[in-house]
């Protein structure tokens, strides 16, 4: 089948891809770009394991053709952090175990990512409805929730520091 | 899941797209969001040899608030509508409805124009759209037309819509008086056990105008006209809106699914549309 070129910038690195229309965004950054941190869990648009960052926003992957995202940029969970060095949601969901068998996570961290600068001091409720879209079916969610208001009050401590020393 | 191979095309104005669609007939779709197409596609449900992404199309965007009405463009997301402040100003239904459906991420890519002309009885939008008696503007090789959100839909995923038209924007006038969306769903993401829509105007406790539709408790939404007759004119007090609950529901007309057999769905029907009822007469 006849292929087309999809030009796009993923974690911060113009890509340009060879792919089928038909290829699915997933599909390409895991295959082609080899970014495997979003997860194909029901390919179907209702678990959220492969939420990544599209232009600001988060998507799923999964329901996105590749030419779709042509000129977009999208940050995957690999673009946050270095293995040395965690984004603090990543602290926060491995100190307050906010994971069992970690296949939700990379879309849990991506969508919390996205989340908490929509809404940097979210109520609990207000977590659990911006993460509405992400299922896990080991944790029962208390772990999950628990880590991203952490992270919430971590990120508003340091945005706070960063305040003062501009000032 | 892979969908079978298609050719993409990516038109930048509306002309070139509904050029498109008249070339390639009832083998071509045009997609929006994708979040009802694209799992359709992938379960190879539809046989679609030519796709047409209208995200590049500047016709289909934008929301348009005048004096008396609104204007909205098909490719405005349902997030795009829940963050439009001045929409939320004038017609603050609008975002209690959107904020019912899906998912935040699919939100941010779901277009109003996807739900509304998909014809998928499931879709909230549909019913919303004949509560707040908007008119559809379609354009095709033929031209533009207008139809109303009331006569669209004909059948579970059959619309007034021609196979090579394509939906432009919606309009309606701004409405007046209380309001209010009522859903019930099993959990985030999933369609409308049953949903209600209800706009009530009302002067010394008198109802002067309604609106109530309904959502996926038929093959297309419901406008209960009958219930709205029964509400003009009239003193509101709970026996009346029993009585037109009761009209409602035998204007509905669901079926057994997975949700549930149809005596449980009219069942929660009559739940959503008195709570919708009460809730709108609450808030006139």
């Amino acid at each position: 089948m006849e292929k087309i070129n999809v030009s796009l910038k993923v974690n911060g690195k113009d890509e340009t891809l060879s792919v089928e229309p038909r290829t699915l965004l997933v599909h390409a950054l895991r295959e082609h770009l080899e970014y495997t941190g979003a997860h194909i869990g029901c390919s179907s648009s209702h678990c959220g394991a492969c939420t990544v960052d599209m232009n600001g926003k988060s998507v799923k992957s999964c329901t996105i053709f590749a030419p779709q995202a042509e000129g977009a940029d999208i940050l995957t969970v690999e673009g946050i952090s270095t293995p040395d060095k965690l984004h603090v949601i990543q602290e926060m969901f491995k100190e307050h175990h906010g994971l069992q068998c970690g296949y939700c996570t990379p879309g849990m961290i991506m969508r919390s990512y996205r989340f908490l600068q929509e809404n940097p001091n979210p109520t609990e409720e207000e977590v659990r409805f911006g993460i509405s879209g992400n299922l896990c079916r080991c944790t029962g969610y208390q772990n999950i929730v628990k880590s991203i208001m952490a992270a919430a009050s971590k990120l508003r401590e340091e945005a706070n520091v960063e305040k003062k020393e501009i000032a | 899941m892979i969908p079978s191979a298609f050719k993409f095309y990516k038109p930048d104005n509306l002309q070139k797209a509904v050029a498109l669609m008249a070339d390639f007939g009832d083998e071509a779709r045009v997609i929006a969001g994708g979040h009802s197409l694209i799992p359709v596609m992938k379960q190879r449900l539809t046989d679609i040899k030519h796709l047409i992404d209208l995200s590049a199309i500047n016709e289909l965007k934008g929301i348009n608030i005048k004096e008396n009405s609104i204007s909205i463009g098909a490719m405005t997301t349902q997030v795009e509508l829940i963050t439009n402040e001045e929409l939320f100003k004038v017609v603050p239904i609008i975002r209690e409805a959107s904020l019912q459906i899906a998912d935040p991420q699919v939100r941010n890519l779901g277009t109003i124009g996807g739900n509304v002309a998909n014809g998928d009885p499931a879709n909230d939008m549909p019913g919303l759209m004949q509560l707040l008696d908007a008119t559809y503007k379609i354009s095709g090789i033929k031209g533009i037309r207008e139809i109303k959100a009331r006569e669209f839909y004909e059948g579970a995923y059959f619309t007034a819509r021609e196979d090579d038209e394509i939906l432009v924007s919606i309009s309606f006038n701004t409405p007046t008086g209380g309001y209010s969306y009522e859903k019930q769903k099993r959990k985030i993401g999933d369609y409308a056990t049953a949903a209600a829509g209800v706009i009530l105007n009302v002067d010394n406790g008198v109802c002067s105008s309604a609106s109530i539709a309904l959502t996926n408790l038929s093959d297309t939404p419901v406008y209960c006209s009958d219930a709205v007759s029964m509400l003009i004119g009239k003193q509101i007090d709970d026996s009346l809106l029993s009585e037109v609950t009761k009209s409602c529901v035998e204007q509905s007309d669901p079926v057994a699914d997975q949700r549930g057999p149809v005596e449980f769905k009219k069942y929660v029907a009559g739940i959503v549309i008195n709570k919708a009822l009460k809730r709108a007469f609450e808030r006139s």
